[in-house]
Formats: C-alpha cells, structure tokens, sequence
C-alpha cells in the first residue's frame, strides 16, 4: 500500500483525448455488447480529482453502450475500510477496484468476492501476461485483474545537473560507478526519500528481485524462506554499495529526514541538492505538481539498473474485483478488462495498463510511452513485495519492513540483528493471518 | 434580562433546596423521568454502549469471533512498540503538563500587569484555535533538518556561523587505497608508518576542482631530499581521472595543515603551499605517521537532527506547549481575576517582596485552578495523537509512540487491521484516563458540597 498518491497531470493528454472522444470504435468492446438498460452498476475505488474525472470517461463509454447507469464512488485512501464497513452493512459496491492485492485475497478468503466468469477468464487469458493472470488468483479461482498498473522501477535524473552527453548506466556497477563519480566531483548524487519506509522497501525489491531471482522473490513474499536467509544479505549489501552517506545529501541522517515528495523536490527543484532519485513512475506527478522543471525534458529516467541479466520490473497496481453476481455487474468487469477501456485513460495520460493489446502509440508522450513498455515488456514482472504481504508487517509507518530498511540505512553494521529481528516480526505477523 | 443574585449560602437555604428537590422527586418521578430520557438515550447510544462493546471486542480475535480472553492485553504487553508508547506516556504526563500549567501561570500573572493585557491574551490564546493537524505541519517545518527549511536549524546555523571559522574543504575524503583511510573523528591518517625522509603522494577526493582557490596551482610530485615530503593533491578534474594517479590537469590541495605524528605526539606541523606540496624538515630518526585534522574537512555545521529519534519526544511536547500555553493562561487568569486582591495588597503593605506575593499569596490563592488545570491538561495529554502522527517522521515514529496512535495503528492503521487489540489498548487508555477523571468528578461534588 502506498501512503502517498500523486494524481498524474498531463496537460497535453486532455487535449489529446478531447480529439480522440469522437473517434466510436467499430465494434462494441467487450463487456459493453449487452443492453443493460435500466440497469444501475456501483464501482468504488480510490480515484479521485483528475484521476476520478478520467476514470469517469471509462464509463461513460460503458454507459453510452449498454445503457446501463454507473455509479463512482470514491473511497480515497480509506477504502479498505469502506469496503469492510459496507460488507459487514450487506451492501457492497458491485464492483471495486482495490491497490493491495492482501485485500484481495482476505476478501476472497471470506467470500465477499464473486469469481469472473468465464468469458473473462478467456479476455484476460489473452491479453495479459500469464503473470498478471497469476495475482488475481486465489487458491485457483480468478477473481481480478490488474486495471491500472504502476512501474515502480524507474530511476529520475536531471539532465541539466547531469549534461548532455549523459549516458544512463547500464547495470548496477556502472551505477555505483556513477553515484562514485560524482561524489568524488564534491556532489551528492543520490537523493533517498528516507522518512518514508516504502521508498526504502521498493530499492530493495528491486534488487532482490534480480540478486535472488523471481522463485526466491515469490519465496520470500510467502515467507517460506526466512528473512535471515543468506540472499536476504547479498541483497542488503549490494544495495549497501549504493547507499553510501558521501552519495546522499547530508549524510544518511538526512536521507532518514526527507520525505519522498522532498526527495523528488531535492533533485528537480529550483535549489537542487541531489541529480538521481529512484521511485515509481508517479515522480513524474511530484515532478509536475511541485517543481517547475518538464517531465520529458529536465526530467528523464531510466530502468532500474541490472544486475543479473533478466529484465525486471516492480509493480503494483489497482485490482478491480466484483462483489454482486449479477449480469450487469460482470459486463461492467469484462468490459474493464479490455484493451479498449484501457485505451481511453491511456490517452488522457497518469495511467499505465499492463493490457498487452493496449497500443504503445496511444500513450500522449515519449516517457509514458517507454515506462509502459518497458512494464509489459519485462521478463520478470512482480507485485511490490511489501504489498504481498500482511499490512502489520509490509505497510506499517514505523514498524516492520518499512522500519527495518530504514535501521538498514541509518547502520549498515546492524544488518545480521536487523534481519532477526525482521524474521521474528515476520513470523508473528504470517501466523496471524 | 439580569440575573439575580445568589443568595448567601447558609444552613436555611440548603435545608431548603433539600427541601424543595425532595418534594419534586416524591411528586412526580414520570415527569422527571421524561426530561431525564434523551440525555440517558444519548448517553446509552454514544457513550455506554461503544465503551461495553470496546470492553467485549477486546476480548475477541483480529476477526472477531473467536473468544482469546486476555490474549489481546497479553499480546499489547509483550509488543515494545506498545511499551514504547506507555513509556512515552509516562514522559507526556509528567512533563507536558506541568510545564504547560507553569508557564501558563506565569503568562497570566506577568500580562495581568501590562497595558494591552487582552492583545496579548488573545495572541497567546490564538494557536488553540488552530487545528493539532495543522500545527503538527507547522511544526514538522520548523524542526525541519535542513536549514534552509527547518526555522530552527536555520537560526542556529547562523548562530554558529558567526562565531566558528568554515573549514576550507568540506566534504574532502580520502582516496581509497591511496595512503590514507578517515579516523572516526574526522580527521584523516596514513596508513603506513613512514621514515624520516619518506617521500609521499596522497589524493584526496569528494570536492569540486572548481571550488579550489584561484591561487592553486598544478599539482607536482615531490622531490626526495631532506625530511618527510609529500603532495596533497584533488584526484579528480584531470583529462583522465585516473582514480590514485597523478594526472594532467589536477591541480594540488593548498592551505591543508598536515601533522607529523611520533606515537600519537605532534611533533611538527606543515601547511600545503599553492601546488600541494609540503615538507617536514628535521626530524629526529624513527618512524612517523601523518595526519591531516579534521579541522582541514569538517563539513559545515547543519544543525541537529531534531526529528530524530533522540529528540523527538520532547521536540512534540514543545509543539503542544505552544498550542496549549494559552489555554492554561486562559483559565489560570480568569482565577486570578476572582481571588481577592486584599491578600496580596496586605502582603505588599508588610513589604512584601513580589516574588514572596507571588509565591505565598497569589500561588496558594490559585491552587484549587492550578489543579483543575493540570488535571485537564492530564486528559488531554493522554489523547495526543495528532501532533505525534503529523510531526514524527516515518523513520522516527516508534520512537515518539504514544497509546492513542498505537490503537489507531492497530485497529484502522494501512487498511487492514486488528480491532481486537485495538480495542484492548483502547481499553488501556481508558484505565489510565480513569484516576484523572475521577479525581475531577470528586473535586465537582466536592465544591458542590
């Protein structure tokens, strides 16, 4: 789960989209082939502002197909807690479009969630990778699929700081060599938004995932193998090599201080203190929204740095689920599934579809574009790990995994007390689940 | 529509009212019952009953149908991040309180005697009127690390610039594998014993060559001869940067005091000249070691840390203080104004001095407020929650805990959560809540009485 959430501006999207709007498909989409009218279809999900306006032009589109009247609702960061309040009440939202996959499965677990049926089942089979397919399972029942994804490796550089013959590394050596480089030029290269837990945890699931591999990534997200486990450390000290206090500006008692919208500012605002930060694609929204430099022009990213020779992504994403089982209600699912809703946000931009058949062109600009690629594409995508896991422990402020990676960062030396420590709190929090 | 005046109290009046009361009662109960019905019905709803179901609901499990009897408490009990929060408690009760009660009762005594005695009252009264969540932000700005954010640090930079000397290359650290590693203390040393009349050549690193001085010169080896002679060169910005070699283009360290060590002894001490190089002449025979004082790197002073987890606790308290001095002043000068003045004028007529006044007139005069409002502040302390959860950052949140966020956490905290062991700590506040209370409801009936 993420504590923060950046609405994505894309000014130059609504333009586009407003040309697009006209342009009617030849065929209704899928799901949207059905008269529903008269029909009333609930959706709760956690958009609101301007990604609650482009969400409402999905459905519009399924309204102006079936006739069917669809509701939004927006839960906004609490709406677990909508949704297990309306449960308990007996009257769920049909449908809900939820960011931790841990929900998903204890909705699922209790039988709140209705499975998609079949014709589904077939959509999803043929336009997502076989991953995507994997996470909306539970105990071999598809429940969900991934509607809006987020690429969380994606690491932001200033081109003014870093000149124009700037050539991005290309493995975590040439990295590391680069945070040297410019370190050893008096500079303090790396910008680590520290006070927040969940920038800590992303840096290290995307080394794990390429130190360890994929099998032990699942592994490790299951708990079946202990966090004391030896790839644990090879991983904590291979990110280590990049988390040096001369990289970061003012040390790593200052990493511990900056808020990740700080960490993003540190870099691309007007009194820059750092020239890299690494997060998910939605530092393009900080980029935007609190500093004056151009995504796509002063800011530009690239991959997460590779270590083995797999590509890999981290991701996270909005699971959409249905809770009633009724027609209008599965049409309402089927038709979000497909290419051709994603499609429509897709050219409003802030948004990423892991659809494979979502057209890469329709993206409004260059860096959506290669971070939606580079998501499809990826050989070994995976679920933010912290997401995976029982929230006590993966999405506590201040506690847990968030915390042991920020005593990894304030005391590397620590490392052995803090994996044990992290193992025990582990073992409580999968017990309780 | 004037009010009138109190009667008296004397032993007639209250026989009277007993009196009277005892007459309503026995007349007509039906009456009393049907005004007495919605503030019980409203007190049933909103107060009884979530209490009782608290009480029940921490009992059960996360999911709340499995009984685990005491389990929840035994769980909060063996959790630190639990003990943490009580030991913060502990430190809110006894600090915040008393401070903010003592303070207030300054402000009140000390405004009593100026002018604009009410601007002033409504100045300090004004940050009660703020949202917590709103000073918690302010706050969390002031004690901002980063001096050119944080009010705090920036004030005390300036402080300490004007009165400490910058050195001249913050940030410079050693080349590693190139002679010398960085001591704990800053300061840098050889890593190798070296002779009389060693010849040595040591870069350094972490500085912009385009920071040096314009008086700096091309770095050149040194020559052998008489002495321990080196060069202290930046090993960056040359055409081939060649990490630990010389390289053309990179220009000598000037100005860097180096230190002739004869076991840990200073016995000489040379300064770099414009292309780097220095020599220690005369030395005894022996073996030697260099070091360069960490007053040649000490990167410049930034403030302290306070959102750390040193300094967080009372860093809050401090936000508290200033949201809530106003209100003890508030009520400590509303006292003031009702105690009698002959007292303190008696005192001062027996010459009296006014620190005596204050401390034996005005002072006991006061108490019976005073502990109102320690007492209420008590309450209040017990509560905070958002000052914590706004001001502490993520990497410093265990460390400034407190029960009220604890049960938050617990029970609604990043989404799904454990009601069960919310409840329990829920029901622990309420324990500790319960002396003060009941010691405010005792003093009620008794000034009643």
């Amino acid at each position: 789960m993420r504590a923060f959430r950046i609405v994505p501006v894309a000014t130059a999207a609504v333009v586009l989209a407003g040309c697009a709007a006209g342009t009617a498909p030849h065929s209704a989409p899928p799901g949207a082939d059905v008269d529903l009218s008269g029909q009333t279809v609930e959706v709760a999900a956690v958009w609101a502002d301007d990604e609650q306006a482009s969400f409402e032009r999905v459905l519009d589109e399924f309204e102006r197909q079936t006739g069917a009247e669809v509701t939004y609702v927006s839960g906004g960061d609490e709406l677990p807690t909508v949704l297990s309040t309306r449960l308990v009440g007996g009257a769920p939202p049909d449908v809900a479009i939820v960011s931790q996959p841990a929900l998903v499965h204890s909705m699922a677990a209790d039988g709140a969630l209705v499975p998609l049926d079949a014709a589904t089942d077939a959509l999803i089979t043929e336009q997502f990778g076989p991953v995507w397919k994997e996470w909306g399972t539970v105990e071999g029942t598809l429940y969900g699929f991934v509607f809006k994804a987020t690429n969380k490796s994606t690491v932001w550089y200033d081109t003014e700081q870093l000149g124009e013959d700037f050539v991005p590394p290309a493995d975590w050596d040439a990295f590391v060599d680069l945070l040297r480089t410019r370190s050893d030029l008096g500079g303090t290269p790396l910008s680590v938004g520290g006070a927040d837990g969940w920038t800590l945890t992303d840096w290290f699931e995307n080394v794990y995932l390429q130190t360890a591999g994929a099998q032990m990534y699942d592994k490790l997200a299951e708990h079946e193998i202990p966090w004391t486990d030896d790839s644990v450390r090879v991983a904590m000290e291979t990110l280590g090599r990049a988390f040096q206090p001369q990289f970061m500006p003012g040390g790593r008692a200052s990493a511990l201080q900056t808020e990740f919208a700080d960490s993003v500012v540190d870099v691309f605002g007007d009194d820059p203190k750092a020239e890299i930060v690494f997060e998910a694609d939605f530092v393009a929204g900080v980029i935007a929204e609190s500093t004056s430099a151009t995504v796509g022009r002063d800011a530009l990213f690239f991959p997460f740095p590779s270590i083995g020779d797999t590509s890999s992504v981290i991701t996270g994403g909005d699971t959409v689920v249905a809770l009633t089982d009724r027609p209008a209600t599965a049409a309402l699912v089927r038709f979000l599934a497909s290419s051709q809703a994603a499609a429509i946000w897709v050219e409003r931009g802030g948004f990423i579809s892991p659809n494979r058949e979502v057209a890469l062109e329709g993206y409004p600009d260059e860096t959506t574009r290669r971070i939606a690629e580079d998501l499809v594409n990826a050989q070994n995508p995976r679920f933010d790990m912290s997401d995976l896991m029982p929230t006590s422990l993966g999405a506590t402020r201040g506690d847990g995994f968030w915390r042991a990676m920020q005593d990894y960062l304030a005391d590397p030396a620590r490392l052995p007390q803090i994996l044990s420590d992290l193992e025990a709190e582990a073992t409580a929090a999968y017990a309780r689940r | 529509m004037p009010t009138p005046p109190a009667p008296p109290p004397s032993a007639s009046s209250a026989l009277e009212t007993g009196r009277r009361t005892g007459a309503l009662a026995g007349g007509s109960p039906r009456i009393a019952l049907l005004f007495l019905t919605p503030a019980l019905l409203l007190m049933l709803v909103f107060l009884v009953y979530p209490t009782a179901y608290s009480l029940v609901r921490s009992l059960f499990d996360a999911r709340g149908d499995e009984f685990v009897g005491l389990g929840n408490y035994a769980t909060a009990f063996s959790d630190d991040r639990t003990l943490v929060a009580l030991r913060n408690n502990v430190i809110w009760v006894v600090v915040a309180p008393t401070l903010v009660t003592s303070i207030g009762l300054v402000l009140a005594v000390l405004i009593e005697k100026v002018r604009w005695a009410t601007a002033f009252r409504l100045v300090m009264f004004m940050p009660l009127a703020i949202s917590l969540v709103a000073s918690g932000i302010v706050f969390r700005l002031v004690y901002d690390e980063d001096p050119d954010r944080g009010l705090v640090n920036a004030v005390a930079v300036s402080v300490h610039d004007s009165f400490a000397h910058a050195s001249p290359f913050p940030g410079v650290r050693p080349r590693e594998g190139g002679g010398l590693v960085a001591a704990p203390d800053g300061s840098m040393v050889t890593t190798a014993q070296i002779g009389r009349d060693a010849v040595l050549a040591l870069p350094l690193t972490g500085y912009d060559p385009a920071d040096l001085p314009p008086r700096t010169s091309a770095a050149v080896p040194a020559e052998p001869g008489a002495g321990v002679r080196g060069l202290i060169w930046l090993d960056v910005g040359g055409a081939d940067d060649r990490p630990g070699r010389l390289d053309a283009g990179e220009r000598g360290m000037p100005g860097v005091a180096v230190e002739v060590l004869a076991d840990d002894r200073v016995v000489a001490t040379v300064t770099t000249g414009d292309d780097g190089r220095f020599t220690a002449p005369d030395l005894a025979p022996g073996s030697y070691a260099l070091r360069l004082p960490a007053s040649n790197f000490a990167e410049p002073f930034r403030g302290l840390t306070w959102l750390g987890p040193a300094l967080i606790t009372p860093v809050i308290i401090s936000a508290w203080l200033w949201v809530m001095a106003g209100f003890a002043m508030t009520l400590i000068a509303a006292g003031l104004a009702a105690i009698p003045r002959d007292a303190q004028e008696a005192a001062r007529v027996d010459g009296a001095t006014e620190w005596q006044v204050f401390r034996r007139v005005t002072v006991p005069l006061l108490s019976p407020v005073l502990v109102v409002v320690l007492v209420t502040l008590v309450i209040n302390v017990l509560k905070v929650f958002d000052l914590v959860f706004v001001i502490a950052p993520g990497s410093a949140q265990e460390e400034a805990n407190v029960l009220a966020l604890q049960m938050w956490q617990v029970s609604f905290g990043s989404g799904g959560g454990d009601q069960g062991l919310g409840s329990a700590l829920a029901v622990l506040l309420f324990l500790l809540v319960g002396p003060a209370m009941l010691f405010n409801v005792r003093r009620f009936k008794a000034e009643r009485s």
